[in-house]
């Protein structure tokens, strides 16, 4: 429940709110204490209340912005909030090379340029192998101090940019780069946490095939991705191959992470 | 027949120009040799020998003296004389370095044209008048070129090229050490008793050549006996040329190089400036006027070099490419790069730049860069963000990757800076034996982290020299001494790359494992001990 209030008080912090959803916002926090008053002898729990405001909440978001997706993996889109990367959002994603990665191909195999800031480890020929065209690929592995306007400046003509901030920046920057990424219509994936970000994609339970003790090589790696937004509620998770044994990525058989809502099944009606 | 080609031209109408323009052809012996020698600075008798496909292409005298030929193979001739000093021979080097030699000739007698490095031609005849004789000016033209490149020119003069050119190479004959013995003249009208005992290859044209010798025909004096019509009714066009140079009557007209336009631009700054601005400022016009002199003359500069002067005497040089062409903008850019650059540490200029140079080093045509209608192959607007980010961090802080072959993953990737041509050394598509089994590792390190990787009784692992592991690692913790414990494990892989170098890296032997959070690691053990250098993350 402190979540949903969070959630709007971070919402009137960042976000420069027009007044129309400003009102609804407001709107919806008076809902909000009249729907505390009412849980107490209603029969919805707690945390159906909270994600049904904050699926409200979202819809009212996802009105102000006009959203395109760019190209995504099939593997992850289904658990990024609006079925793929947007245009114009940010992403945090846990530090690992080849979730980003598996990020970028799909938009770079489509043709868009991409950029790398601040990484200087990135292995280049690891992207390349899962699809990423060097061609329209850019690095600027050392930015120092001036990170946050290389980014900017970069995220001004590439379309898919990954970033990892070497220093907290500061709210106002941050909501500076928001705002030019949604005029621009990249997409920034940053590394690490950020706030505001449109989902955080993270890496769970990792299992590597292929190896032993003392004898095999690491041949595909099995894990948990997960992404959690605050629009879509809950945290939506599955199981990719990171890469399987033929260097591809792939879903194992995507599951949710909390158990589905259950659903009377129809009547079969005989004959 | 004889006496009718020695009496000339005027006869042979149509064949030749009226007047008989007294050729002049510089030869510099051994020019690709003395070309490298120049570029690596060895002394005058250091037996070099140049080698293409494996096979020896030029040599110097000190090298041919012991028996080292043209056409033989490497091992050949380092057999036949193990001293020798073999580079791979450079077409390209031997043209640049014939550029200041042209130069020079140019400044004594205008309107060179050159036949291949190493020869050219000038017509004389302005130049007898004005050194006082054919023989006066060639010693000059010799002196001249011999100060440029410490070669060991001759000289031929006659009244076609073929000639001349047989005239210079006869010098060889003479005695090289005189002056005198480098100048071989032909005198006007003499051109067929000149070549007439030469032996027929030297015509050059095998085909031809062989079929003469096989009709029993040695020299051109003996070809140019023959009838020109059926000379020309047998062999064709090209046997009616080759007798036409045999017999001292050589078609080919004398057409001289233009000389290459000065389009280099040269801003002296009194007093010397030393803020990067007030440099930018000062050469904005100059920028200007430089894209304006390239314009006129129907070109574009896709790569410039620019030189800063500083007013202690230092020089600071280097050579900016585009990936289009240079607009002023883009020069003034350039410069102030430089400028930066060298201000702090790159260059160390310590003092005010009181001079900048700017030299356009490579020109194309501006029809092959006008924007098509439909835009041009490199984006414009990437091009133009990614300079500003340049412009931010500098030249080197846009990098753009390839890929190359090598066995390490450092080896295998390749950085270069927005805007430059990057040049692959080895080439990926060939196998490397050795390499990293597929998936490859996400984050490969810039310099690689020490480690310390140990076995279940806390003894460092060590492999043997057979490839043995002592024990089998079960924890490694990393330079913040946070332990891990190992899951999985594989290798040891043996490397031995350039093990016959003096500083060759040695022997090393790779490792992967996987540790207790599902993350794994290519890990290194040489002889410097235990290194992480890749994770698979």
């Amino acid at each position: 429940m402190s979540y949903a209030i969070d959630t709007l008080e971070h919402m009137f912090e960042y976000e420069q709110v027009s007044p129309v959803s400003a009102s609804a916002a407001s709107a919806t926090a008076e809902e909000f204490l009249a729907g505390r008053e009412a849980s107490s002898g209603a029969t919805l729990t707690a945390a159906e209340r909270v994600a049904e405001l904050q699926s409200r909440i979202s819809q009212m978001q996802s009105r102000t912005l006009s959203s395109t997706l760019i190209p995504t993996h099939p593997a992850i889109a289904s658990l990024l909030p609006g079925g793929g990367l947007q245009q114009g959002s940010v992403y945090s994603v846990d530090s690992s090379a080849m979730l980003l990665m598996m990020l970028l191909a799909a938009p770079s195999a489509a043709g868009s340029w991409c950029a790398v800031v601040g990484v200087p480890e990135f292995g280049i020929e690891a992207a390349q192998r899962f699809g990423v065209d060097l061609e329209r690929l850019v690095l600027v592995p050392h930015p120092g101090d001036q990170w946050l306007a290389v980014t900017a400046a970069i995220a001004d003509v590439v379309d898919v940019v990954v970033a990892r901030p070497p220093t907290r920046a500061s709210d106002s920057a941050v909501a500076r780069l928001a705002s030019r990424l949604r005029q621009r219509k990249s997409t920034l994936l940053m590394v690490g946490s950020w706030p505001q970000s449109e989902a955080m994609v993270s890496l769970g339970e990792s299992q590597w095939h292929g190896i032993g003790n003392g004898h095999g090589h690491l041949a595909a790696r099995e894990v948990t991705v997960t992404v959690t937004s605050k629009s879509a509620g809950r945290p939506r998770s599955a199981r990719i191959w990171l890469p399987d044994s033929s260097e591809q990525i792939r879903a194992h058989g995507a599951a949710e992470m909390a158990p589905a809502p259950l659903r009377a099944l129809p009547h079969k009606v005989s004959a | 027949m004889k006496a009718e080609s020695s009496q000339g031209s005027r006869v042979d109408a149509g064949a030749l120009p009226e007047s008989l323009p007294r050729v002049l052809v510089l030869w510099a012996p051994d020019w690709p040799v003395v070309a490298a020698r120049q570029h690596e600075k060895l002394p005058a008798d250091a037996p070099l020998v140049l080698v293409e496909k494996g096979l020896v292409f030029a040599a110097a005298a000190s090298a041919r003296a012991e028996g080292v030929t043209r056409g033989l193979r490497l091992r050949e001739a380092q057999s036949r004389f193990p001293g020798i000093i073999d580079r791979p021979y450079d077409p390209a080097l031997d043209s640049r370095a014939f550029e200041p030699v042209l130069a020079g000739v140019e400044e004594l007698i205008p309107g060179v044209q050159v036949l291949r490095p190493g020869m050219c031609a000038v017509r004389v005849r302005g130049a007898a008048l004005y050194y006082g004789g054919e023989k006066a000016a060639a010693l000059t033209v010799i002196d001249r070129v011999n100060e440029i490149a410490a070669s060991d020119a001759r000289v031929g003069i006659a009244d076609a090229l073929f000639t001349a050119v047989h005239a210079a190479r006869s010098t060889s004959a003479a005695d090289p050490r005189s002056r005198g013995g480098r100048v071989r003249m032909v005198p006007a009208g003499s051109s067929a008793e000149f070549l007439s005992p030469l032996p027929i290859a030297v015509l050059e044209e095998p085909p031809i050549v062989n079929l003469l010798v096989k009709l029993g025909i040695s020299t051109l004096g003996e070809f140019a006996h023959l009838d020109r019509l059926d000379v020309r009714t047998r062999f064709g066009e090209l046997g009616a040329r080759l007798h036409a140079l045999a017999s001292g009557r050589d078609p080919q007209a004398f057409v001289a190089r233009t000389p290459p336009l000065d389009l280099d631009v040269v801003i002296d700054f009194e007093p010397a400036l030393d803020r990067v601005d007030q440099v930018a400022f000062g050469i904005r016009s100059r920028a200007d006027e430089f894209v304006a002199g390239l314009v006129q003359a129907q070109l574009v500069a896709t790569a410039i070099r620019i030189e800063l002067d500083s007013e202690s005497g230092e020089v600071a040089e280097r050579v900016w490419l585009h990936p289009r062409s240079f607009s002023a903008s883009d020069v003034v850019d350039r410069v102030r790069w430089q400028v930066q650059g060298s201000a702090l540490i790159e260059a160390g200029l310590s003092s005010g730049i009181s001079r900048v140079r700017i030299v356009p080093e490579t020109v194309d045509e501006i029809g092959n860069h006008e924007t098509g209608l439909w835009g041009s192959g490199l984006e414009p607007r990437i091009h133009h963000g990614l300079s500003r980010v340049q412009s931010m961090l500098g030249h080197g802080g846009v990098l753009v990757p390839t890929i190359e072959g090598g066995r390490t993953l450092q080896a295998r990737q390749r950085l270069t800076a927005w805007g430059d041509r990057s040049v692959t050394e080895r080439s990926p598509q060939r196998p490397w034996p050795g390499v990293l089994p597929a998936p490859l590792p996400g984050t490969v390190f810039s310099t690689r982290h020490a480690v310390h990787v140990f076995a279940e009784d806390g003894t460092t692992v060590s492999v043997d020299e057979r490839g043995h592991v002592a024990a089998p690692p079960a924890q490694f913790s990393t330079s913040d001494s946070r332990s891990r414990t190992l899951t999985a494990w594989a290798g040891p892989w043996p490397l031995a790359e350039r093990w016959w170098e003096a500083e060759s890296p040695g022997r090393s032997w790779r490792f992967q494992a996987v540790d207790d959070t599902g993350c794994a690691w290519l890990l290194v053990l040489d002889d410097g001990g235990w290194w992480a250098e890749a994770r698979y993350d």
